[in-house]
């Protein structure tokens, strides 16, 4: 049993369901209590969809246990048949249909539909949300793709890996089909995102496979090398530097040159980079956490193009632990691999970062800790499907992203007038553009408060041999003038200088002291 | 403005023997771990532990979480293959948990473990865990416990399952104590203040309310106790109170001026208080109410309205609509009809009124769209899909969350249901 508070990701039918519902013509019917229906309304509200997923649960109850759950169940399907009158059926059992066990491919196939069944099994008491898209797509493929006869012509590529309720998804496809085409590469088949069950079986007709979430694509990506032979990419186009070398990689796998594409494709980021106004970004300590792929694209943007300090990185996908390791390891840093947002609180409360860069899950923590956030990655809310366009993926994903993690951030010279200033009335501690609003949630600093309680009877008992420094009434007041973005910093580094030279006290000297020390 | 009828007066028309359409297939509803959202708001001190999968989880994170950035008052205990193979035992994990929660939280007074789907179809015995945990953490923590689980349990059920566990522990009041008041169902503070403040007026002292916002204030019980529901989702714990010996009251539930009025002139009879008195106390609110009412009735009179299956809070609202601003009900649908908390409200809707209980949602979506109401009631899963293909919704679930129970209420009751109309009508995109 683990205790959660938050989870990163749903149950692995969840994923199915994305899947699902980011195809046509495909129906999924799900054995499942009364209840899972909730996951309709993380598409129709969370992402607007204009449609009910195509989805038909059972949604049995405790009366129908022991009877005729399994009768519940094909009544289901030859319903949802002839309603939706589908290219094919996916069948497949949640988290408590699962442990009643009544073999919903066994089921389905029993009733001799004239479409293609397909059914998945998707353990939920070990496995999660992007482990059951993966899974779902790849039973899909396996079930559909087939050989073809090649379209006569220049070099096609599948796009593999978008889903409904993605993370930029369809604004990612839109942006990397443009950049192939500009390329002169014919798109066979974009799935499982707007695809039929139809355009699945034609996947063989492409010479390589352009993989935009492994997350998702892994396992049919791996499937389809083994069958047709097809390559796929392995970089991920977020990023100045990753598009580049998404296109270097690209044009090798399709046998083209791609000189011409690299010299034409501009983004404004690397200029705005380098505009002197964003000096006061160099260094800012930053904190990234998101599905892998996400993560280790941020942690390269962050420290290669906009001249931040990476000082955590990790993941909940725990399938990729291994390559967000290795990611970590540029950075000197050691990689927080945990699907468990408590965990993820405690080093983000330790590190005391300048920038969040996380999921829905981070902006809670960060929001709590009154430290500036921006969203890289699922799970996400309702305000992440902006109403423009707005991709994380290529050159115009790049700056996107440039305008998404400033903006958070304090202004170069205000930031110097309130490390200045502090004690102007008229400064709250947010950055002024975001407005009043976005003053950090008054958190009762967990430290301070720390401090208040300690003064009053430690002082009674002056000679303390192990214990922490205390405060002396002065230091705490120039602490307090800090910025509060840098202050838990500056305390903490204070506090181990103090504790390193065995000293009880802490004075305003001892803070300046520490300063010169450690301070960055 | 059109005067509203006495309750007693209408008693030969409306919907109580009326036949109802009984549907059984998807059913697009809540379970009861929903109730948790607010249930965990309401009790200060209670934490609500779910005992099951991840879905649960992502279900309650996903009717609210997102909504909620304090750290909430829940959390889930997910079970895991070890947990289902038997390798660990169940009961340590849950000890194990439940000791890092306390931990965590030691402001927490009183635990409730909400049973789930798959802790009721593996046979967790959550009651007997609640038990040993109890004796554990006395006399700190008491631990209870109920099942959410969406194979009982239908959205605000989880609520009535909650409160049920909760009886038990109330302390008996002697037989001879002097009568007091017990309004149960959770309302908004606000909704429980300016009831409070009326049955001042009316002349009754002693109202408590359950569930109490401490857990330490859980309200005594006995013979003398006269119980008012406040919301008609709550079969077991009014049966439960009953046993108890609390003295049901059977009225039309607070919503709306006539609901109200009815509501409250139910206790005021129940504790003899004259009809004058009566009258005057409740009139400035009354009088408030009717009027703020009245400026929505344009809106809406004459509007054709279907309702979805949500709450069980649908035949009041259906009553309220119908009578008080003038709508023509199409459809009623309610997850689950409780005919003896419900007889008054039934009684009170036009005769002929199309009702249903459970729901098979695409037989009642064809319904919905052959009959082209000017306004949907529905759930989060449907309301964009129906927007999309034209038709004017109202989410249900702001039905539950949103004051709505009393004299002051009314008027926002009204112009929830009026709002999706006048935004239709406004836009021009």
């Amino acid at each position: 049993m683990q205790l959660t508070l938050w989870t990163y990701e749903g149950p692995p039918h969840v994923g199915a369901m994305r899947v699902a519902t980011g195809m046509e013509k495909l129906h999924y019917v799900l054995h499942a209590p009364q209840g899972d229906t909730y996951a309709d309304l993380l598409f129709t509200m969370i992402e607007r969809n204009a449609k009910r997923p195509p989805v038909t649960y059972t949604t049995f109850q405790a009366r129908d246990l022991g009877s005729d759950t399994a009768d519940l169940f094909k009544t289901a399907v030859r319903d949802a048949y002839a309603r939706f009158q589908p290219q094919a059926m996916l069948v497949g059992a949640s988290c408590t249909a699962e442990l009643i066990q009544d073999d919903p491919g066994g089921l389905a196939r029993a009733l001799d539909l004239p479409v293609p069944v397909v059914a998945v099994e998707l353990p939920a008491y070990q496995k999660k949300e992007n482990w059951g898209a993966n899974e779902t797509f790849y039973r899909l493929v396996r079930a559909f793709a087939g050989p073809v006869e090649r379209t006569p012509g220049g070099p096609r590529c599948n796009i593999l890996g978008p889903t409904a309720l993605g993370f930029r998804h369809r604004d990612d496809v839109r942006e990397i089909t443009g950049l192939l085409t500009r390329m002169g590469i014919a798109i066979n088949v974009t799935a499982p995102l707007s695809a039929t069950p139809a355009d699945l079986v034609r996947l063989a007709d492409a010479d390589f496979n352009v993989v935009l979430y492994p997350e998702i694509a892994s396992s049919t990506a791996a499937y389809l090398d083994r069958q047709f032979g097809q390559k796929s990419t392995k970089v991920i186009p977020i990023g100045v530097g990753a598009t580049r070398d998404f296109i270097v990689e690209v044009a090798g796998l399709a046998g083209i040159d791609a000189t011409a594409v690299l010299a034409e494709s501009q983004s404004n980021l690397p200029w705005y980079s380098r505009s002197v106004d964003s000096t006061y970004l160099t260094n800012k300590r930053v904190f990234v956490f998101g599905d892998a792929s996400h993560a280790i694209a941020a942690a390269r943007m962050a420290e290669q193009e906009f001249g931040f300090k990476v000082v955590g990185l990790g993941t909940y996908s725990r399938e990729f632990a291994r390559e967000v390791r290795e990611a970590a390891r540029l950075y000197g840093i050691e990689a927080l691999i945990t699907d468990d947002y408590l965990e993820v609180e405690e080093q983000v409360a330790a590190l005391q970062p300048e920038l969040v860069l996380g999921t829905q899950m981070e902006r809670h923590i960060a929001k709590r800790l009154g430290l500036p956030c921006a969203m890289i990655s699922a799970p996400m809310h309702v305000q992440d499907f902006p109403a423009r366009y707005a991709p994380q993926m290529g050159f115009e994903g790049a700056n996107v992203i440039f305008d998404t993690w400033v903006h958070p951030l304090m202004m170069g010279l205000e930031e110097h007038l309130l490390g200045m200033f502090r004690e102007d009335f008229e400064f709250n501690a947010a950055p002024s553009h975001l407005g009043a609003s976005a003053t950090p949630a008054r958190v009762p600093e967990p430290v301070l408060e720390t401090v208040a309680a300690q003064a009053v009877p430690d002082s009674s008992v002056q000679p303390q041999p192990a214990g922490p420094a205390r405060w002396a009434p002065d230091a705490e007041k120039e602490l307090s003038r800090i910025p509060f973005f840098v202050r838990g910093k500056a305390r903490r580094n204070t506090e181990k200088f103090a504790s390193d030279q065995g000293l009880t006290l802490i004075t305003v000297e001892t803070l300046y002291d520490a300063k010169a020390q450690v301070g960055r | 403005m059109n005067q509203i009828a006495p309750v007693a007066a209408l008693r030969s028309g409306g919907c109580g023997d009326a036949p109802i359409l009984r549907e059984r297939g998807q059913r697009e509803v809540f379970c009861g771990l929903t109730g948790i959202i607010w249930l965990h708001r309401k009790i200060q001190d209670a934490f609500f532990l779910v005992v099951g999968s991840r879905t649960c989880a992502h279900l309650i994170q996903s009717a609210a979480g997102v909504m909620i950035f304090a750290e909430p008052r829940f959390a889930t205990a997910i079970i895991d293959e070890r947990d289902l193979a038997g390798l660990a035992d169940a009961n340590d994990e849950l000890d194990r948990v439940v000791g890092r929660l306390i931990e965590r939280r030691p402001d927490i007074k009183l635990l409730f473990l909400v049973g789930s789907c798959p802790s009721e179809v593996i046979k967790l015995d959550l009651s007997r865990a609640a038990q040993r945990l109890s004796r554990q953490m006395a006399p700190d923590v008491r631990v209870l416990s109920y099942s959410g689980s969406g194979i009982e349990t239908t959205f605000t059920q989880g609520e009535d399952a909650c409160l049920s566990s909760l009886v038990p522990e109330l302390l008996a009041e002697a037989a001879d104590a002097a009568p007091s008041l017990l309004v149960v169902g959770a309302l908004a503070d606000v909704v429980e203040a300016q009831l409070g403040r009326l049955f001042t007026a009316i002349g009754i002292q002693d109202v408590r309310f359950f569930p109490p916002r401490n857990s330490r204030d859980m309200p005594k019980i006995g013979p003398n106790t006269r119980m008012l529901l406040a919301q008609p989702f709550l079969a077991e714990t009014g049966r439960l109170l009953e046993a108890r010996g609390a003295q049901y009251l059977a009225t039309p539930f607070p919503l709306g001026v006539e609901g109200t009025t009815a509501w409250l002139q139910a206790a005021a009879t129940a504790f003899g208080v004259n009809q004058d008195h009566f009258d005057r106390a409740i009139a400035p609110a009354r009088d408030r109410a009717t009027g703020a009412v009245a400026r929505h009735r344009a809106q809406l009179e004459g509007k054709s309205i279907f309702l979805f299956p949500d709450s069980q809070l649908e035949i009041p609202l259906a009553r309220f609509l119908s009578r008080e601003l003038g709508m023509k009900l199409v459809e009623v649908g309610t997850p689950y009809l409780h005919r003896q908390h419900l007889a008054a409200e039934l009684d009170l809707l036009p005769e002929g009124t199309s009702l249903s209980e459970g729901q098979d949602v695409d037989l009642q979506l064809d319904r919905c769209r052959a009959a082209a109401p000017d306004l949907v009631v529905c759930g989060l899963g449907l309301a964009n899909p129906l927007e999309s293909e034209g038709m004017t919704t109202k989410w249900a679930i702001e039905l539950v969350f949103t004051p709505i129970q009393g004299f002051d209420q009314a008027g926002d009751l009204a112009e929830l249901f009026a709002r999706p109309l006048v935004r239709r009508m406004k836009l021009a995109v």
